[in-house]
């Protein structure tokens, strides 16, 4: 890890970054800020972490928890909203048993997300599975799409 | 002997996730193929274009021969082949693909000033934008006009700023341009926050050079050294396309030192946005570039006198700059001569919802609400009833069916309760409950509001909970007037422009579609039958065919039923999600109201 670290500390000291930076380079690489990496950068920079923290609580892009390994972005915009994306996100929650305020599953296969608005409107409602994205979504593709990842996982893990 | 053949294909976010990339490369495979004679392939090129607006219909195709041009809709790599064969070779367009009548209209009424050569060149490509008279109006600024020429240009153009406020531009830069000292900035705002927007999306995706160039004909005006895109980490194509842009902006010399050799010296530098609404405010997308929580501060001082690192900063939105070059170059009056007297020009808006033809629009101000929506939007989905109209994303308001005949402009739609904004446009149809969409749009700007002032921090929580207490069945007497009141302290008191107009869709619907809250409040029914509460859905044993399609997609395991027997929903365990719902082939589920009537099957 402190290799990686050390990576994204020289550059912003060459691109002249900021807070956001760091915290948007560390993001990428782990996939979200772990608590260590925090600790390392602040010591380095002799900044306090209630500083990145304030930051990373601020800014919906990080995250302090890792992620699942299958990442299911819903779009709860506007015009995804009125397309039912709320029922879509529902039907999401409930297959993958998760509480009210969580947004990954215990075994950390998948993740939950809900995006403002990815601007593609017009094929509302819109779902990414793994970064591909799907338009004019309707509950019962989505399930379906769900369930074969579900059933990928764990013929893996019988494998 | 043919003549040369032009193929572009629709490659912006719409086109992409409708499986752009995979007819481009079947275009290309195709015209490798050994079947096609040598001389045909010589003459064809294929390009991926910008967004052309009717992403609905993607992937569209144009095929442009001597001048003439042929757009096919929907397609997909299979289809490819025949095109090539029968048209690229033989001459033959394939009749049944072709695009049909309504394509034709969607673009009747609209007129394409901004977006001229969005959709029609390849972005990625310099020359592209060159040899259609790019950066001719950034050489013409930067040689032979003076800084307040320019200025003086834009105000007699009257464009006004397209991210929401509608300032006049020229007079923004004046007021930077007079402000003292030596270092001055320029900022590009494209973190295009409101939902259900992609005006801006579209543009730096389809003509990413058109802002460059605003920018820098800009920074000329001002006499700023640098400037910033603050962009939307949520639009990889569109930061990835400006960084195409950029660097092939610097080989040309249209960035960096000594421009074009005038002496004048600019550059561009992108910052990713990290996902917060509140940073599309100006005084917060400047916290947030400095490093900072960006919450905004009170103005004045504004950005043009103290902005980034307290110095002067121009900041405008993304429709704002591409608009510059191409008043600079065919002139004020060209441009002054769309609109209406006070909202000159033309205005982008993202036409999505209830609507047949979902899409990017460009219209002159001016343009009555029914043009749009029936002219260019052909009606509502379904034949179903035209309720509303939601413009100006969560600042705005909805405007209720009988007013269509209002003019789009910024006068009259802030007279009718709302805004034109940034340019989104909902249209709703009779199966959206108003109160459910007043509701969203307060948990947006509830978890959207930055905190830092009590108005908003508190006020916006404390409107959602009297709404999500009328959406589940709990409302109170007085409910509506309470809503009035906290509204009209909110927008009094807040700090920032997200806190002041954060009420206005409650207020909007209240005005219009009070019989609404009435119904939820009163008769405990949602009359378009959407808040959970007041539904229930039920199987209608003489329909149900004992498929199971509907037991595989629960989600909740609520539906239970043998094959080829009639299923039962289990209300206890629905959780009304309606996936059975949209699954049945047999319209054997059934929606009804707890109370009461709803109007859907
Ligand atoms: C909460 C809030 C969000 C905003 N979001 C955006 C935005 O996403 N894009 C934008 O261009 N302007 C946005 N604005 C308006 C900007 O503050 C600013 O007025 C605008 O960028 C100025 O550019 P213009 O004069 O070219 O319109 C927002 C304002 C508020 C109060
Ligand atoms: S509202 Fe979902 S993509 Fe815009």
């Amino acid at each position: 890890m402190e290799q990686r670290l050390e990576g994204i500390l020289n550059n912003y000291l060459q691109n002249e970054g900021n807070v956001i930076s760091i915290l948007q380079d560390i993001e990428n690489e782990f996939g979200y800020l772990p608590e260590d990496a925090i600790s390392w950068i602040s010591d380095r920079l002799d900044v306090p972490p209630a500083r990145f923290y304030g930051i990373a609580t601020f800014y919906s892009q990080f995250h302090l928890k890792p992620r699942g390994k299958h990442c299911i972005t819903a779009c709860t915009g506007t015009a995804c909203h009125v397309k039912g994306s709320e029922w879509l996100i529902s039907s999401l929650t409930s297959e993958l048993h998760l509480l009210p305020d969580e947004d990954t599953t215990e075994d950390r296969k998948f993740t939950v997300e809900k995006v403002n608005c990815l601007g593609a409107c017009s094929i509302a409602p819109v779902v990414v599975i793994d970064k591909e994205v799907y338009g004019k979504m309707s509950s019962d593709r989505l399930m379906k799409l769900v369930k074969k990842l579900e059933k990928k996982e764990s013929e893996k893990e019988k494998a | 002997m043919p003549g040369d053949i032009t193929i572009n294909i629709c490659m912006g976010t719409g086109g992409i996730a409708a499986g752009g990339e995979a007819v481009m490369s079947a275009f290309e495979d195709a015209l490798a193929s050994a079947d096609i004679a040598a001389s045909v392939k010589k003459h064809c090129a294929a390009h991926k274009v910008g967004c052309r607006g009717f992403c609905a219909r993607d992937v569209l195709v144009d095929v442009i021969e001597n001048g003439g041009k042929h757009t096919y809709e929907y397609i997909k790599p299979d289809m490819v082949k025949r095109i090539v064969e029968e048209h690229l070779a033989g001459g033959q367009p394939v009749q049944e693909w072709l695009v049909k009548e309504d394509y034709h209209t969607f673009h009747g009424k609209q007129v394409r000033a901004v977006l001229a050569d969005c959709g029609e060149m390849d972005p990625e490509d310099i020359e592209a934008y060159a040899g259609r008279g790019g950066y001719e109006a950034a050489l013409k600024s930067l040689t032979s006009l003076a800084p307040t020429d320019i200025i003086e240009e834009l105000k007699r153009s009257g464009l006004r700023g397209r991210g929401g406020a509608g300032f006049p531009t020229g007079l923004k830069w004046e007021m930077a341009r007079n402000e003292p000292g030596d270092t001055k900035y320029i900022i590009c705002n494209a973190d295009e926050g409101d939902p259900g927007a992609f005006m801006d999306r579209s543009l730096v995706e389809g003509n990413p050079h058109a802002v460059i160039e605003g920018m820098l004909i800009g920074a000329y005006a001002i006499g700023a050294q640098r400037g910033y895109v603050y962009i939307r980490a949520e639009y990889p194509l569109a930061v990835q396309r400006l960084t195409i842009a950029l660097g092939q902006a610097r080989e040309r010399g249209f960035l960096g030192r000594n421009i074009q050799n005038t002496g004048f010296d600019f550059d561009i530098k992108v910052k990713l946005g990290a996902g917060a609404f509140v940073c599309g405010e100006e005084t917060a997308l400047i916290a947030s570039i400095e490093g900072n929580r960006g919450m905004p501060r009170a103005k004045p001082p504004f950005p043009a006198q103290k902005g980034l690192w307290g110095k002067p900063t121009v900041i405008n939105n993304v429709e704002t700059l591409a608009n510059v070059p191409y008043i600079m170059r065919k002139g004020s009056g060209w441009f002054a001569g769309f609109g209406t007297e006070k909202s000159k020009g033309t205005k982008v808006f993202a036409l999505t919802g209830k609507i047949r033809n979902s899409g990017l629009i460009e219209v002159p101000f001016g343009i009555s609400l029914r043009e749009i929506i029936f002219d260019i939007g052909g009606g509502i989905e379904g034949d179903r009833k035209l309720k509303a109209v939601q413009t100006g994303g969560p600042s705005g308001g909805c405007i209720p069916a009988s007013l269509m005949e209002t003019s789009v402009d910024y006068e009259s739609l802030a007279s009718a309760g709302s805004i034109v904004g940034s340019g989104g446009m909902v249209v709703l149809d009779e199966t959206d409950c108003m109160v459910n969409v007043a509701k969203y749009f307060l948990e947006f700007t509830k978890s959207e509001s930055c905190g830092k002032c009590i108005p908003c921090r508190v006020g916006t929580m404390r409107l959602l909970e009297i709404l999500t207490r009328i959406t589940s069945g709990k409302g109170r007497p007085g409910d509506v007037e309470l809503l009035q009141e906290l509204s009209e302290d909110i927008k009094m008191t807040s700090l920032c422009g997200l806190g002041q107009t954060a009420p206005n869709p409650v207020l909007s619907t209240i005005r219009y579609f009070k019989d609404e809250y009435d119904a939820h409040i009163i008769e405990r029914r949602c009359p378009a039958g959407v808040c959970k509460s007041f539904i229930a859905f039920t199987v209608l044993e003489e329909f149900c065919k004992g498929c199971m399609a509907c037991v595989r997609v629960c989600p909740s395991g609520a539906i239970v039923g043998e094959k080829k027997k009639p299923h039962r929903i289990v209300q206890d365990v629905c959780i009304k999600c309606g996936a059975c719902f949209a699954t049945c082939k047999f319209q054997a589920v059934r929606k009804r109201a707890v109370y009461g009537e709803i109007h859907t099957r």
